[in-house]
């Protein structure tokens, strides 16, 4: 078992005739992921990596089934094609796209929460379920199959910590890149539940960074509801105030987004932190023996 | 993106939202006409800096407030001549201030109350929202710390914008007037259409004032643009003033770096924010003070990484750097090859420490290893993070 991914999710990529739609369409391939098609505008007809290329989502899930799609689509057009994959039905959205507008997120966001598809990023570097499927950016040979589920808004930070959870011997379930942007379509909360309800997730990590307050409402829902051990990191303890969150963007939350306000809440909830970045597999480790 | 006060208000006078009438001037004559222009019997001078709290701000060696009141052509001049060229610190500047370069001469209004009003976009909202508060012209973020209950907060959707109802219920909690009812559903339906219009990622109006005569008006205009959208705004895109910004963050922006200048002396460069936020982190956890944040991105080429170089050494306190990359889209063959290049190109003295993991690792730590530089390679982070720091120690 695992979490929103597994042998049998059958893949197509929008984007896929581009260069590093193409790059990470094979990478997949590589890893054992059932991709099945491709999705560009125009090109439909060709092959990329022997796959067939289609013109729209729609035609691409009747010919190949496809129930998960990986989008690669530029900024100015990656909204419209998340839309698209909603209304195909497709449903496991995962956007990998870096750069998309805000505004044009917030427009996306109430369509995916109407339909029956999950949307994971944009923003991220995607999901994987080690050893089954591999969907997105991630290098795949750190993760190795076992029982941590990883959750996190930072890319490269997700593989600094399921490097040091392979290296310390603890497998991971699902790991989960749930995207660096304000407007994301899946939070902490949303994969709490997931892994949660997993039986095959034993113990959960997830890394979090300084502004907003999704690692507060994350910290909250697991002191409620969560009976799994828990981990967390949250980067950016020392970056300087006022360069990346705007001046009225710290009302919103009142007041909270610092590191401290976050790492506080996770402590009162129980979760275990790591100290650095370079803690972050000895603290799940902690958190599970805590738990015998 | 930052634009100035009167280019916000320029843009905000267009889509309708009431704001008064100013000329801008960057020498003391040009403030005099433009009062006698404006032909009002008291006008504000204010500088023109990409930073807020200018009221309470003050020139660098003198009394000279960032915002002063002029009752004659003659003041206009006096208070233009006390900011133009000068540097002004305020709250947001910090201790190194700001060189003031025009000056925004605005017609004055008669002010029966201050209020606060704000547009951005709310995470958990997952849409834009409209921020209100009868705490005008303070602290904001004071006021949201101390009483949030004075915050109000209505959210609307990007294309329907904000209802007139929500309008009419934010001036009933206002507490204003009701025959100036009129004016708020007209103020802020036209302010939420314009943050939506031209792709902003916050705006915000302190003071938004209450008139004696019962209309409301933008005092003062501040807006930041979403990068993102800059590609479907050419027009807003050309009020970019780079003398506003630091010098090494415009290098890097151009070379689709995302770069911040801090103050200590290990250089870092690294992929992914995250990660930069955390090697930052590390460095830190173990005695040292980072010189900067650097992230290359996902997909940096040979030229992105060897300008990342020339950035980090352009800044005279980086007594050594530490490369941290994991890479996924990034391959480590690409950074190794960077890494080579750059240290043999731009020639640099300092100790330079670099992990590498991910993607073509073993190819990577081998171009690094047959280069003849004198690379220090690390093992995991921790080891990065005790090398570069005794490397900077010594």
């Amino acid at each position: 078992m695992s979490i929103l991914v597994n042998r049998d999710t059958r893949v197509i990529c929008q984007g896929i005739t581009g260069k590093v739609g193409e790059f990470h369409t094979r990478g997949c391939l590589e890893y054992g992921t059932r991709m099945v098609g491709g999705v560009t505008p125009g090109k439909g007809g060709e092959t990329v990596a022997d796959l067939p290329v289609f013109n729209t989502v729609a035609e691409a899930r009747d010919a190949t089934g496809a129930n998960a799609t990986m989008i690669f689509v530029p900024p100015p057009f990656a909204a419209d094609a998340i839309l698209e994959a909603v209304a195909a039905g497709i449903e496991l959205v995962i956007a990998i796209t870096e750069g998309i507008p805000v505004l044009d997120m917030a427009r996306v966001m109430p369509v995916v929460e109407q339909s029956q598809s999950r949307l994971i990023g944009p923003n991220c570097p995607g999901v994987i379920t080690p050893g089954e499927c591999k969907i997105g950016i991630m290098p795949g040979y750190i993760h190795t199959p076992g029982h941590v589920g990883v959750m996190s808004r930072s890319g490269t930070l997700t593989y600094e910590a399921v490097w040091q959870l392979t290296q310390l011997g603890h497998g991971q379930s699902t790991c989960v890149g749930l995207g660096g942007d304000p407007l994301v379509g899946s939070s902490f909360i949303d994969i709490l539940k997931l892994f949660e309800a997993d039986p095959d997730t034993h113990a959960i990590l997830m890394m979090g960074e300084i502004g907003g307050s999704a690692e507060e409402e994350a910290a909250a829902y697991v002191k409620e509801h969560v009976t799994k051990p828990v981990a967390a990191f949250i980067a950016g303890r020392t970056a300087p105030p006022g360069k990346r969150m705007g001046h009225a963007g710290a009302i919103i939350s009142g007041g909270k987004g610092t590191a401290e306000a976050k790492l506080e809440a996770l402590r009162d909830a129980g979760i275990e932190i790591a100290e650095s970045p370079a803690d972050m597999g000895a603290a799940m480790a902690r958190a599970i023996q805590r738990r015998g | 993106m930052k634009i100035h006060e009167f280019q916000a208000k320029d843009l905000l006078r267009a889509a309708g939202v009431p704001v008064l009438e100013g000329k801008v001037a960057r020498t003391p004559a040009e403030a005099s006409a433009a009062f006698a222009a404006l032909g009002t019997p008291v006008c504000a001078v204010k500088a023109q800096i990409h930073a807020g709290g200018r009221g309470k701000g003050k020139v660098v060696g003198s009394e000279q407030r960032g915002v002063e009141l002029a009752k004659s052509a003659e003041d206009a001049a006096r208070i233009a001549e006390g900011l133009l060229d000068k540097t002004l610190v305020t709250i947001q500047t910090g201790p190194e201030g700001q060189t003031v370069r025009q000056v925004f001469v605005e017609s004055g209004c008669a002010i029966d109350r201050e209020l606060y009003c704000a547009i951005l976009v709310d995470r958990a909202a997952g849409s834009p929202v409209l921020i209100a508060s009868t705490a005008g012209g303070m602290d904001i973020e004071e006021v949201a710390a101390k009483t949030p209950e004075l915050i109000l907060s209505e959210p609307f959707d990007p294309d329907r914008g904000l209802g007139a109802y929500q309008a009419r219920l934010l001036a009933s909690k206002l507490d204003l007037p009701t025959k100036s009812w009129r004016y708020a559903e007209q103020f802020f339906r036209a302010l939420c259409q314009a943050f939506v219009a031209l792709d902003a990622s916050l705006l915000e109006i302190n003071p938004l004032v209450l008139t004696s005569a019962g209309t409301l008006v933008a005092l003062d205009a501040k807006m930041t643009f979403d990068d993102n959208a800059l590609f479907r705004h050419k027009d807003i895109a050309a009020l970019r003033d780079e003398s506003e910004e630091e010098p090494a963050e415009i290098r890097a922006a151009a070379a689709g770096l995302s770069y911040v200048k801090l103050s200590g002396e290990i250089g870092c460069l690294v992929n992914g924010a995250g990660l930069a936020m955390s090697t930052m982190d590390l460095v830190k956890h173990h005695g040292g003070e980072p010189a900067n944040f650097l992230d290359v991105g996902g997909g940096a080429n040979v030229e992105q990484v060897t300008e990342a170089f020339r950035i980090i050494l352009s800044d005279p306190n980086v007594k050594g750097i530490l490369v941290n990359i994991f890479g996924g889209i990034m391959r480590c063959t690409t950074i190794a090859t960077a890494l080579v290049e750059a240290s043999q190109t731009v020639g640099f003295s300092v100790p330079l420490v670099v992990r590498l993991e991910g993607t073509e690792v073993e190819e990577g730590k081998k171009i690094l290893a047959s280069s003849g530089t004198s690379i220090i390679t690390a093992d995991g982070l921790t080891d990065a993070a005790q090398k570069i720091v005794a490397a900077v120690k010594a």
